[in-house]
């Protein structure tokens, strides 16, 4: 099983359920039902933003769709560690040959950490943006804005609608 | 993306304006009004194309049907996979699903390697008559009388009082009684309007001219650029490619089509301008795509502006407009030695002026000198030591008219006006992205080196 910070947070999800399905057990339910809690499924936002929060700290990236969409990122400009954010507001770029994107911050709250490697090295976002292209992490200053963001599946179901276009 | 109601529909009646010229022979009413409607839709769409840095451009619209027209190539694109937008009244690829903007760049510059690029949306135009010749150089800066028959040269329209740049383009003296002229898209409206007018002022004075413009609905042009271009094209032609110069230019068959052939890009690369008539276009494309003696792909409008950016190629509306001459844009090599020296081009007074005392600002290419954000058109720039000094009160130095990661550099590249005092290579400058400082150095351009075509020396 991969570790609860990385990616694949539905997939722990999913893991824990089928336990459940299998074993029918008290203490195995209750096990899933607490991973599911602690795991923070992913949330998006329509912006092709993603964020996991782990005990009120949001780790933010991009989505598969959204790194595809850019091709190859030559450049990621981060918020800068202590940078007070608001939701929704531009808070960096990503640029590609072809052009700029900005990155909108998905929730309030103050910058605590962004990912230097992303800067080194740009394409991890394309190859790993899930996992080792996350982009910063964020303190939430008003978790309620969470319930706000899409699921993954309603995710899923928004890029493939092409609303946003 | 937000294209704004008035746009969208600027852009469609441009767009039906000037189909309806080109079915028709258009007259002055049509001119006019198609002139103002492509002005407004060309304004339009790229004040939206410098706004809009959101997500969704990234991800790209895709164009109704009604609206933008297709290539006959359309189909093709869509078979292989492009990714589509809407640009200067067409729809055309931008990048396709095997290949990245960078990777489809670095493609057209490797060995035994060609793309294939659809620019059939340019406005192909031939020009008749006894009078042809002086009619064109009566608008144009190109000592055409002077050039050999099959031979292209590059040039500018350019403004009778201010002597900017109004177009450029590319005219070919061929051996069948017309000039072949291809210029751009996105001003198909005011040069028609241009050529239109002079027109009638040429037969009003009794000359003989005779002017036929060509929509992509019939005539089709395909850009086959790369050290493997050549080897790609023999295969599929009877004249000898070997013999036919860099800016030469030959009727020939291509995959058993009539064509023009032009050995001219817009890539720094090899390459050939093939124009053959829409309906034997997407045959033509399959069989260069096909080719068994290079590696062609088909490339988009993504790479193409890469591509010409590292070559130190102009875009018409970024790095010259109406407002640059060519003495600022650092093109004074497409005015013809005997028309400098006759002074009998449009804006003769102003330009030689500036050859004399030297322009305000000129064109220079930039490059970043220690990585940073690429800097990108409209970018403010300024003088190092100036804005050491002034700090915030700094006054901008000039601009950047474009930009973008250099793939095959690896570093970020741009073209820009700059006081002409701080022009020279070498020179120090600030770029001003999202609020920082980017220190950029003048460079000369081409960034890379060009590679067109020399003919063999004779044994």
């Amino acid at each position: 099983m991969r570790s609860l910070r990385g990616l694949h947070y539905s997939s722990v999800a999913r893991i824990s359920r089928c336990f459940v399905a299998r074993w029918q057990g008290n203490v195995i339910r209750y096990i899933s039902i607490s991973i599911n809690c602690l795991s923070g499924s992913r949330r998006f936002t329509d912006k092709h933003e993603w964020i996991s929060v782990n005990e009120n700290i949001g780790t933010v990236g991009i989505s598969h769709h959204a790194q595809k969409s850019l091709g190859e990122i030559d450049f990621a400009q981060l918020p800068d560690v202590g940078a007070v954010l608001e939701k929704e507001v531009t808070c960096g770029a990503l640029e590609s040959v072809k052009a700029a994107s900005e990155i909108f911050c998905p929730v309030s709250g103050k910058v605590i950490d962004k990912n230097a490697s992303v800067e080194q090295t740009p394409r991890l976002i394309n190859s790993s943006c899930y996992d080792k292209g996350w982009l910063f992490k964020v303190e939430l200053t008003k978790p309620d804005e969470l319930n706000r963001l899409m699921t993954e599946s309603e995710y899923e179901t928004f890029i493939k609608s092409g609303v946003y276009k | 993306m937000v294209v704004t109601k008035a746009a969208r529909a600027a852009a469609e009646a441009a767009g039906r304006m000037a189909r309806l010229l080109l079915r028709g022979r258009g007259d002055a009413a049509g001119a006019a009004e198609a002139a103002t409607a492509g002005a407004a839709a060309a304004a339009a769409q790229s004040h939206n194309a410098r706004a809009n840095k959101m997500w969704s451009r990234a991800l790209g619209s895709a164009a109704r049907a009604e609206g933008p027209q297709r290539t006959p190539l359309y189909e093709l694109h869509v078979a292989q996979g492009a990714k589509m937008v809407a640009f200067s009244g067409f729809l055309l690829p931008v990048a396709y699903a095997a290949q990245g903007i960078a990777a489809s760049h670095l493609h057209t510059r490797s060995e035994a390697c060609a793309s294939l690029f659809d620019v059939s949306h340019m406005m192909q135009t031939e020009v008749r008559g006894k009078d042809a010749v002086e009619f064109m150089e009566s608008l144009c800066t190109a000592d055409l009388r002077g050039l050999p028959d099959n031979v292209s040269a590059l040039t500018a329209f350019t403004d009778p009082i201010t002597g900017g740049i109004l177009d450029d383009l590319i005219v070919t003296k061929t051996t069948l009684g017309y000039l072949h002229v291809v210029s751009n898209a996105s001003r198909r409206a005011e040069d028609q309007q241009i050529m239109l007018r002079a027109e009638r002022a040429f037969a009003a004075r009794g000359k003989c001219v005779r002017l036929r413009f060509f929509g992509a609905e019939e005539r089709a042009l395909l850009a086959l650029q790369g050290p493997g271009a050549a080897r790609a094209l023999q295969p599929l032609t009877e004249v000898d490619v070997g013999q036919l110069r860099f800016m030469g230019s030959t009727l020939a068959e291509v995959a058993g089509a009539p064509a023009r052939l032009t050995r001219c890009g817009y890539t720094g690369e090899d390459g050939v301008e093939v124009a053959v008539a829409a309906d034997r276009a997407a045959h033509v494309a399959q069989a260069l795509l096909d080719s068994a003696h290079a590696d062609v792909r088909p490339a988009g409008l993504g790479a193409r502006d890469s591509l010409r950016l590292e070559a130190g190629l102009c875009l018409y509306g970024n790095d010259i407009d109406h407002t640059t001459t060519p003495v600022e844009a650092g093109l004074t090599w497409i005015i013809g030695k005997r028309r400098r020296e006759a002074a009998d081009f449009p804006g003769a007074a102003v330009v030689l002026r500036q050859l004399r005392e030297g322009p305000k600002r000129r064109r220079v290419g930039l490059r970043a000198v220690a990585g940073g954000p690429p800097f990108r058109a409209g970018a403010r720039l300024f003088a190092e030591a100036e804005a050491a000094a002034a700090g915030a009160e700094a006054e901008p130095a000039g601009r950047v008219t474009s930009g973008c990661p250099s793939p095959t550099l690896g570093a970020n590249i741009a073209m820009g006006y700059v006081r002409a005092d701080l022009a020279r290579p070498g020179t120090r400058l600030r770029a001003e992205v999202r609020g920082k400082a980017v220190v950029a150095e003048v460079v000369k351009m081409p960034f890379v080196p060009t590679r067109y075509y020399k003919m063999p020396s004779a044994k």
